[in-house]
């Protein structure tokens, strides 16, 4: 008679108990998610500033800007071609069911500049050199390079984060015009090859629609990414503990690739608003 | 207190609740090499930190040549920073630069020199740590005490009035450890600067020390002479120096 009550009771306590736990775990990941995302956004604030200050380094953006440009010009001309490719065949298999076929090629432009130009790009950039910013900048915090370049009366954030801060800015969107060309390209060569269409129709689609407007407002949503990736990359290689060696800057590294994935979806979604609703571009 | 290079006072640092110093008084006489002694976790590399500017302390004041650095921006900060050169325990050299790069980066970065005068300066240092025609390797293809001693030419490229070295033997053979006890006691002669070396290596401690302080539950329970430090009756400071002597023999 008495059992029942008290194993009541015990649920109950337990039920608490894994309630104010789950809360506590929920606080502590929430003060730790707005304490790091305050944290980030003072290394911006700093980068900006620094990055108008004397002596301007121009030799660490140069070679910065060849490491992130050149050396990425490849993958993302062979992403824009095949994300081309792709998005013409699915949209022709979608598009013949309407008898709207013929408008391949509006399309295609369309979503390559509005959307995947960019998109493809920053996706590419953030596997590619976010991660490679942060491991670069996690060896160096983890092996006191960092604490080194402080004791020589060099500031880190001006010598390590704003030439790559400044490069990922410049060099996004200039990756973006290639992968845009090659995504054009690439549903062009889709549409005459693998559905016979007629690649001056096509081509002449893809040119009515393609607004400067449309390509301003790419480049800019791509030179926002490349900020993102580079904030993003070296606030965590930043921000690595000394004593987390190896394991470390992987887990480091691997958090700054997806960290900069979510974060190119959701500026992509405020950036948008931005400015085709508040800006009425198109 | 005019005379001395570092004047450390009332000096204060917690770790989540974890005491490390605990109202930490000591000062490093011009020219002097202090060895700061203890056991592994007792605070000696956090002061150093501190000395260097890269920690805070909770409480208290550092200062180096006359001048609070607590208190300090970060560009006066830097000014202070130019007296400094630090040998770092692991030689922290820059491995995507050469070793003529790493001697010359704080010359470059801080100097307006031509490329030829910072060449000269390279070598120069790297004549005095006994590492001529180096200059073109790259860390990766140096040997630990190689390491350290490139360390220690780029510690000492923009001739500070201060060298701070954090555990410069730790990791070397004893030939090698002997080597580079050497070459501290040359630099120390040769540029007569102020140093300040943080070991629990005894016989680096002897062997390179003019002064020597020992740091235990956050303070200096002993400060003096190598002489001096031998006499002096506390438990715990002759069990350390006894102790590891005994570990190294």
């Amino acid at each position: 008679m008495n059992r029942q009550p008290s194993t009541q009771r015990q649920t109950l306590y337990d039920s608490r108990n894994l309630l104010i736990r789950f809360v506590d775990f929920a606080g502590d990941r929430a003060l730790n998610g707005i304490s790091g995302l305050g944290s980030a956004t003072l290394l911006v604030w700093e980068t900006w500033l620094l990055a108008f200050r004397r002596p301007f380094q121009l030799n660490l953006l140069v070679h910065q800007l060849f490491l992130i440009g050149v050396n990425s010009i490849s993958v993302v001309l062979i992403s824009g071609l095949f994300t081309g490719m792709v998005l013409a065949t699915q949209g022709y298999f979608q598009l013949i069911q309407l008898s709207a076929e013929g408008t391949l090629g509006k399309f295609v432009t369309v979503s390559v500049v509005k959307e995947l130009g960019p998109m493809v790009t920053a996706f590419v950039l953030a596997g590619r050199i976010g991660a490679s910013i942060t491991a670069e900048l996690g060896t160096m915090k983890v092996t006191e390079q960092i604490d080194a370049l402080e004791v020589m009366a060099t500031n880190p954030v001006k010598y390590l984060v704003v030439p790559r801060f400044l490069a990922c800015a410049i060099m996004l969107p200039i990756l973006t015009l290639f992968a845009i060309v090659c995504g054009i390209a690439g549903g062009y060569l889709a549409a005459i090859i693998l559905f016979d269409m007629n690649g001056l129709f096509f081509l002449k689609l893809a040119q009515a629609n393609l607004f400067i407007s449309s390509i301003v407002i790419s480049l800019v949503k791509a030179s926002a990414f490349g900020m993102a990736i580079a904030s993003i990359g070296c606030y965590k290689g930043f921000t690595i503990s000394s004593a987390g060696g190896a394991e470390g800057v992987g887990k480091s590294t691997t958090g700054s690739a997806v960290t900069s994935l979510v974060t190119i979806l959701a500026l992509d979604a405020v950036l948008n608003q931005m400015l085709h609703v508040i800006w009425g571009l198109q | 207190m005019v005379s001395d290079m570092i004047w450390i006072e009332n000096l204060w640092k917690n770790f989540e609740n974890k005491e490390v110093l605990a109202g930490l008084e000591l000062y490093i006489p011009r020219g002097e090499t202090l060895v700061i002694m203890g056991r592994s976790g007792c605070g000696k590399s956090v002061l150093l930190k501190m000395i260097t500017g890269l920690m805070k302390p909770d409480q208290g004041q550092i200062w180096i040549d006359g001048e609070d650095i607590t208190t300090l921006t970060r560009k006066a900060l830097d000014r202070t920073r130019q007296k400094l050169g630090m040998l770092f325990q692991s030689a922290a050299l820059f491995d995507s630069m050469t070793v003529a790069e790493n001697v010359g980066f704080m010359v470059s970065q801080h100097m307006k020199l031509s490329k030829r005068e910072i060449d000269e300066i390279v070598a120069e240092k790297l004549h005095l740590v006994q590492l001529d025609g180096t200059q073109h390797l790259r860390p990766a293809e140096l040997s630990g005490g190689m390491r350290k001693r490139v360390g220690l030419a780029r510690a000492i490229a923009c001739n500070p009035e201060v060298i701070l070295y954090d555990e410069p033997t730790t990791g070397l053979d004893p030939i090698t450890a002997l080597e580079i006890n050497r070459l501290i006691r040359d630099l120390h002669q040769k540029l007569q600067v102020t140093s300040v070396v943080v070991t629990h290596d005894m016989d680096s401690a002897f062997s390179v020390g003019t002064r020597m302080a020992m740091i235990h539950q956050g303070q200096v329970i002993a400060h003096g002479t190598p002489d001096e430090i031998w006499k002096i009756d506390n438990p715990v400071l002759q069990q350390f120096i006894s102790n590891e002597n005994h570990h190294q023999n």
